[in-house]
């Protein structure tokens, strides 16, 4: 039951991208260009997200289970580290490059554009970088 | 092509592109799709946590593969119902790379990406999600100004 509600969620999520507009690197540089023609309309994506997720966030936080029974699993840390800060600049950056961040990216994979799957393999492996760097810190 | 601007404290709006209906709209089925899966699964749909938790495995691994399916599929559905929106790339190979690299890093180490921070840490008021948010939308902006008016000319 709990792998059709994540497929459902997921879909519905795709679904949002490609109305929203968020799925179109043109646009999503168009909001990024606050020095050119801004086109704000990805500021009303995130109003309209947050504005549906809100309390859905709070009540969510403030149960241990889930409505189907699985364990409630919210971020619990707290420190606002150098990490937090060096990765979103970082993330920034790369969105600033190609207008795409990691959902719009998947979202549009089997679109059939070239550029979608360029993308995704590249970010697959900073991903898989990660982990390597991780694990090479934790030894 | 002529962009119509109207100038409004020193920022110009792109009126012709802009879609203020159809952008809240997509927008709230992004906010209904993190409250279905917060409140059914039981976790956050953010974006580059799952994809990391997939290539990392771990627990949950196959729920958070299914949400990606999910998004995958999407625009299969819409293909079914109605024409693909524009999709326009103003990148060529190289600089899709280094994109690609730098949000596959730096999502990792700022644990999350526009979904997990933007839309669901900022719903929870979360201040790591805030900063971050706040982290990648200036380093974006400034980006872009760099690459489309300082360099791009």
């Amino acid at each position: 039951m709990r792998k059709l509600t994540a497929l459902l969620a997921g879909l519905v999520f795709g679904i949002g991208l490609l109305l929203s507009g968020m799925a179109n690197p043109s646009k999503v540089l168009g909001f990024l260009d606050l020095a050119g023609a801004w086109d704000p309309s990805l500021l009303l994506v995130m109003l309209g997200a947050i504005g549906v997720a809100a309390a859905p966030m709070a009540w969510a936080g403030k149960r241990s289970r889930s409505l189907l029974g699985a364990s409630m699993q919210l971020p619990v840390k707290r420190e606002l580290d150098p990490r937090l800060i060096g990765g979103s600049l970082l993330f920034g950056i790369g969105w600033g490059i190609a207008g795409l961040c990691p959902g719009p990216a998947v979202a549009i994979l089997f679109s059939g554009h070239w550029q979608s799957v360029v993308f995704v393999l590249a970010m697959l492996a900073g991903m898989l970088l990660f982990t390597a760097l991780e694990r090479r810190r934790g030894l | 092509m002529s962009i119509d601007r109207i100038a409004t404290d020193g920022v110009a709006i792109d009126w012709l592109h802009f879609t203020p209906w159809t952008s809240l709209a997509g927008g709230a089925l992004i906010g209904l799709a993190a409250a279905l899966f917060v409140l059914l699964n039981g976790r956050i749909a953010g974006i580059s946590g799952l994809l990391g938790a997939v290539l990392q495995g771990g627990e949950g691994r196959a729920e958070k593969a299914m949400f990606l399916l999910g998004l995958l599929l999407a625009p299969l559905l819409w293909g079914l119902f109605a024409v693909m929106p524009v999709i326009e790339f103003q990148v060529g190979w190289l600089s899709l790379l280094v994109a690609g690299l730098l949000v596959g890093l730096g999502t990792r180490y700022g644990s999350g990406c526009t979904s997990g921070h933007g839309v669901c840490g900022v719903s929870r008021l979360s201040p790591r999600s805030l900063l971050a948010t706040l982290g990648f939308m200036a380093s974006g902006f400034a980006t872009v100004f760099v690459l489309r008016h300082l360099f791009g000319g």
